[in-house]
């Protein structure tokens, strides 16, 4: 079983950067990293290959500059290998821009299973999963909280508004996982030193056979007017616990009147 | 009045309309001058709350026998734009179903989504959406500039729901064509998972906790403060990525938004995915041992302080009385 994991390589959150007001792009001077969202459908996919007996795991990625920090953390995990899709004309791409990039880059692996996470940590978007689906024509189940494969069929427990459902879809298909639904390996010695050697294919548009007007800038079907700081909401009264406190929580309920 | 037509997702909770559709009702109603309804399952039974509402018109799938509703809507959606039929612009929740459906119609419309939207406004006859950035500290305005209908994800919460007394709304049908292997996803079963007491998302008290609780066990002191205030419990991402709560508990980026009259905060340090799910609160609370947790930053009273401490004496003096 070929499984192919979605993986965002973004600034280190505590780092964040900033929206550049001249280019209204996020500025990624700091190194990245991994997207921590992104170890859930990597130890998934680690796990469902063990499960199966047999395959492999690739990992997709589009990054500025054929980066690969995050991917050799993935692929320390033990992911098999990669794709990196690098291109200047990527600059700007909006979600659908980057789901047709990445489509086209998991195509080329003939996966059985594409997982992703259903949001990313930095941009959270949460539609990129859905439209790779919808690019590759396959069928999805988002908001997993746990995948099994059996005889050829994802069975998921899909995250709903009041509960959960229980999903069943035949492969190939695409999964977005939630946090949570495994819990992510630390890579190994072994295995950090192992992911250093394992081969990462480095793309760009035209390798891809992706035109570059519907990636970017050029294919960006949205444009951001303006970027300002919002209000910020003032912060009240801080006291520390002598005892007490209790007392404070409960004048101020009482002066809401909520009781 | 910028625009034609806007459609807004139809989301139900059993017999009624969900919240976020009618928040986006109202909303619509201020930016075009028709409003229409498109949704999974029978339109019928919602059409008076709708039009209640302001919608006109509500076009229906019908029953989708188990499918998932992204696929199907949206496949049916884009027909309907292929007649014709289309607005100027698609208002959906942030919502599981209403995500899956604006990335499967962005696809099929090759027009961009507009996430995480808190505000809306007209410019000439396309929608400008605002999306609050890095936890809230600066806001994004981002217009659809496609040429196509935009699509806009919509936070719940961000409008005030409202009835305008309008008559029944018609009902058509929305027809599904055939989907095929893609459509291949089958719902077996459903479960719930809510609590007792009021929805977290209508409480107006809401106590929620967090990894400061330090053990699962210790979350009993949150349920007990939230039932002892006639409040809904929630939880932030990191205990339910535990497995401590079901997610049907989580408040946040990725969970429920929460606009209560008061959010009490148990050991919660206010990540930046948490306080967008609850910075809307009228009154927040915030019950942390650590000073320099941002929390604090939000909190109109602020407790430094042991939650296993300050949380039993809070209950009992609650209790007493």
């Amino acid at each position: 079983m070929k499984v192919v994991v979605c993986v965002k390589q973004i600034p280190d959150p505590a780092d964040p950067g900033a929206l550049d007001p001249e280019t209204k792009t996020l500025k990624r001077d700091s190194k990245l990293i991994l997207d921590e969202s992104d170890s859930y459908g990597v130890e998934m996919a680690l796990q469902l290959v063990d499960a199966a007996g047999e395959g492999e795991v690739h990992l997709v990625s589009m990054a500025p500059n054929n980066e690969v920090a995050g991917l050799r953390t993935a692929l320390a995990m033990g992911a098999a290998s990669a794709t990196v899709v690098s291109d200047d004309a990527l600059q700007g791409s909006d979600a659908l821009g980057t789901a047709k990039v990445l489509a086209a880059a998991i195509a080329r692996q003939e996966p059985d299973l594409v997982l992703a996470a259903t949001e990313s940590s930095d941009g959270y978007t949460g539609t990129v999963p859905e439209q790779v689906a919808a690019l590759m024509d396959l069928p999805s189940v988002t908001f997993a909280k746990s995948v099994a494969i059996e005889n050829g069929t994802a069975k998921v427990q899909r995250q709903t508004e009041a509960g959960y459902d229980d999903v069943e879809c035949p492969l190939p298909a695409l999964v977005s996982v939630t946090a949570g639904v495994v819990e992510p390996r630390y890579p190994s010695f072994k295995g950090i030193m192992a992911a250093k050697s394992k081969p990462v294919d480095e793309l760009d548009l035209a390798g891809l056979g992706v035109d570059a007007s519907q990636v970017g800038w050029a294919g960006a079907g949205q444009e951001i007017v303006s970027i300002a700081e919002a209000p910020a909401r003032e912060a009240g009264e801080v006291i520390e616990d002598e005892g007490d406190a209790y007392e404070r929580i409960v004048a101020f309920l009482d002066d809401l009147k909520v009781l | 009045m910028g625009l034609d037509k806007i459609w807004v997702f139809g989301e139900t909770n059993g017999d009624a309309v969900a919240s976020i559709t009618l928040e986006m009702l109202a909303a619509a109603r201020d930016l075009a001058d028709t409003v229409e309804v498109f949704m999974a399952g029978d339109g019928d039974d919602f059409a008076e709350e709708l039009g209640e509402h302001g919608a006109e018109t509500v076009y229906s799938t019908g029953d989708l026998d188990g499918g998932l509703q992204g696929v199907a809507v949206a496949a049916a959606v884009a027909a309907a734009v292929d007649d014709g039929d289309g607005p100027d612009a698609f208002l959906l929740g942030t919502t599981q179903d209403g995500r899956d459906v604006a990335g499967r119609l962005s696809v099929k419309l090759d027009s961009p989504v507009i996430t995480n939207v808190v505000a809306l406004e007209a410019d000439g006859d396309e929608l400008i959406g605002s999306e609050p950035v890095f936890g809230g500290t600066t806001d994004v305005r981002t217009k659809n500039t496609s040429g196509k209908a935009g699509i806009f994800l919509v936070r719940p919460k961000s409008f005030e729901a409202e009835g305008v007394g309008g008559a029944e709304a018609d009902t058509e049908d929305l027809e599904v064509p055939d989907l095929g292997a893609v459509g291949g996803a089958k719902v077996t079963n459903s479960y719930v998972e809510e609590s007792d007491g009021p929805k977290l998302d209508e409480a107006n008290i809401v106590v929620s906790g967090g990894r400061g609780l330090g053990e699962a066990d210790a979350f009993t002191m949150v349920d007990d403060l939230a039932k002892t205030v006639g409040g809904a419990a929630g939880a932030s991402r990191a205990i339910v990525d535990a497995g401590w709560v079901p997610y049907s508990m989580q408040v946040g980026q990725t969970g429920k938004v929460v606009k209560p009259t008061v959010y009490i905060a148990a050991g919660i340090s206010g990540a930046t995915q948490h306080l967008v799910g609850m910075k809307g609160s009228k009154n927040i609370v915030a019950i942390n041992k650590d000073p320099e947790a941002p929390i604090f930053a939000v909190a109109d009273l602020g407790v430094v302080g042991d939650v296993h401490k300050v949380m039993p004496a809070l209950i009992d003096a609650l209790k007493a009385r």
